[in-house]
């Protein structure tokens, strides 16, 4: 930094001349555009997208790749057993973890180092910043998980075609498994945004979020069996799972069910965390 | 225009802020003045309804800060805990800031210019010293060319250059006719800088003065003379207006009269002076005694053994 003083000219002569009526003024679209810079300009934001890619790719071909080459030594049981689709998909599951982190950091990160009180400074109203954030950190997430799921099934079909044991992407109900496993993704992160937002602390955000997606569902074992077939499929956890496959079983939800689940876990914590974030002192 | 109106807020039993009323005024530097933790901070977070407060209200030009539909052209803030993401640069910060109100790039690239972060625009505020901290607070603060602004503890960490900057930059700006509220636990600070003082303790308003009426009143003259014969000296001048005390032998300390009333008194009986030196109250002296008993924090030392805090070299400004 230079040591010099800078010059004490006025700041902008022009815009106090300005009446107030022609200055410019807090919108919902400039929420979205200070949201979009406040995202991209962070270098935890990125590598966090990059590991959502990175684990739903990778893992999906890894998986694919293994049972490849396993295919021939393979059991009948083990082979009947076998589903192609879930197999090329099955690194959404940790991509899951990554974007979760993500999305409660989204918030969280504002917390921790103070940022909350210059946002929330700029923008007294408070909501159109959390609506801000949702919208750019869904469209964004969107934009790469989505072709993320599609990468990763068309990468591991084409490897386990060798054994000819692909399922086609003109099979009915692929695509929208596809696009379910990226919208997954998507609600998910959404998800972890509203507990961050409601916990405004990263470690009891990451904490809670990672028990409700991989501690509970485990869980249930111990409750009686009938109690937890019913409760089993409305978990967030399996609910975004029903999202990525084809029709539903005895004790999941159909892919549409489990979207609407999902979507009813993000909108329902992003609604408390909408009360509370009006409510509650910053 | 700031108006605080029975302002009060608690955070469970503890109250910070305790029934203030005060009026900070345009075209001035306002001082608000407290020892850590006597709500200073609480309180302008419930001026930028960052708290809601307990009881009564607080506005900004009659509006509560809510109400503004660009607050950033309003009000100017610097909050004295960091309130910038450590992992974004400066000029990220100050980016994403400008556009919730669709403030253009060009005018963050003049403030970072103005504020004198040039080089470092582009770096992680985490790497920033205080003082760099300080300066892009400052220019956020000034980022939408507020009518008001409000500054907690903007000297913290400057240098003696950027404390300089600071002192002309608020000068300036409220020669523009801007409201300018800044906090500061230094009284030192605050005589070269406020013109008026709200000085508040444990939440509470103590004085809201004109700094001028606040040196007058607690610059009381005092001549400390050290003489052979003081018992005989004292006699001399003593009046009705004149007050003579001795904390030890020899030497005298006179209120009421000049250094020079008391040395032409001397040589027209003829004593002898070993020492004559005018002394002044200092306004940080005067400013302790007057929040001691609402200091939050302090040492243990009964009131009366504290020495007695004047500085003989210090001469009051302004």
């Amino acid at each position: 930094m230079s040591a010099s003083a800078p010059a004490l000219d006025h700041p902008s002569p022009a815009a106090r001349a300005r009446p107030a009526s022609a200055r410019s003024r807090v919108t919902q679209l400039g929420v979205l555009r200070s949201e979009w810079t406040k995202l991209y300009s962070l270098r935890s934001t990125r590598y966090s997208l990059l590991a959502t890619l990175v684990m739903t790719i990778g893992f999906g071909i890894m998986a694919s790749a293994i049972n490849a080459s396993r295919w021939p030594t393979m059991s009948a049981i083990d082979r009947a057993k076998f589903d192609p689709l879930a197999t090329s998909l099955m690194g959404v599951t940790f991509g899951v973890l990554a974007i979760g982190v993500l999305g409660v950091l989204l918030i969280t990160g504002e917390y921790s180092t103070g940022m909350i009180r210059s946002t929330m400074a700029a923008v007294p109203r408070r909501l159109p910043v959390l609506w801000g954030k949702a919208a750019v950190f869904g469209v964004v997430s969107a934009a790469l998980a989505v072709p993320a799921a599609f990468i990763a099934f068309f990468t591991g079909q084409a490897l386990l075609s060798g054994q000819h044991i692909e399922i086609a992407f003109s099979h009915p109900g692929v695509p929208g498994a596809i696009l379910g496993a990226g919208a997954s993704l998507v609600l998910v992160g959404l998800f972890a945004m509203g507990l961050g937002a409601i916990l405004r602390n990263t470690a009891a955000g990451i904490a809670s979020f990672a028990a409700i997606m991989f501690v509970v569902p485990p869980l249930l074992g111990i409750l009686p069996a009938r109690l937890a077939d019913a409760i089993d499929p409305y978990l967030p956890s399996n609910a975004g799972q029903a999202m990525m496959e084809i029709g539903h079983h005895a004790h999941t939800l159909a892919p549409g069910a489990g979207a609407a689940v999902l979507a009813g876990y993000a909108a329902a914590v992003i609604g408390v965390a909408a009360v509370l974030l009006v409510r509650r002192d910053v | 225009m700031i108006e605080a109106t029975h302002l009060t807020k608690r955070y469970g039993e503890k109250t910070a802020v305790d029934d203030l009323s005060f009026t900070v005024k345009p075209g001035i530097v306002t001082g608000f003045l407290g020892p850590n933790g006597s709500g200073k901070s609480t309180t302008m977070r419930l001026i930028l309804g960052l708290d809601a407060p307990t009881g009564g209200q607080v506005t900004v030009a009659g509006k509560a800060y809510r109400d503004f539909p660009a607050p950033l052209h309003e009000v100017g803030v610097l909050l004295e805990a960091r309130s910038v993401h450590t992992g974004r640069s400066a000029y990220h910060h100050l980016l994403a800031l400008a556009q919730t109100h669709g403030i253009p790039r060009s005018r963050v690239n003049e403030l970072i210019s103005l504020v004198g972060l040039d080089e470092v625009a582009r770096k992680r505020v985490g790497q920033f010293s205080l003082g760099m901290g300080q300066r892009l607070g400052i220019a956020a603060a000034l980022l939408g060319d507020p009518e008001v602004l409000i500054l907690d503890e903007p000297i913290n960490g400057l240098d003696p250059e950027g404390i300089r900057w600071i002192r002309d930059l608020l000068r300036r700006l409220a020669a523009e006719g801007r409201t300018i509220l800044l906090s500061s636990h230094l009284m030192s600070e605050m005589s070269l800088t406020a013109d008026q003082l709200i000085i508040i303790g444990r939440g509470r308003l103590i004085r809201d003065v004109g700094l001028q009426a606040f040196v007058d009143e607690h610059s009381t003259n005092r001549v400390r003379v050290r003489a052979p014969d003081a018992g005989r000296l004292r006699e001399v001048i003593l009046g009705p207006e004149v007050r003579v005390s001795s904390d030890e032998p020899g030497v005298l300390v006179v209120e009421g009269l000049t250094a020079e009333q008391i040395g032409v008194a001397a040589a027209r009986e003829g004593l002898i002076l070993h020492e004559l030196t005018p002394e002044k109250t200092s306004l940080e002296a005067a400013f302790m005694e007057l929040t001691h008993d609402a200091a939050e924090y302090r040492a243990v030392i009964p009131a009366q053994d504290l020495p007695v805090a004047t500085d003989r070299q210090e001469r009051i400004a302004a």
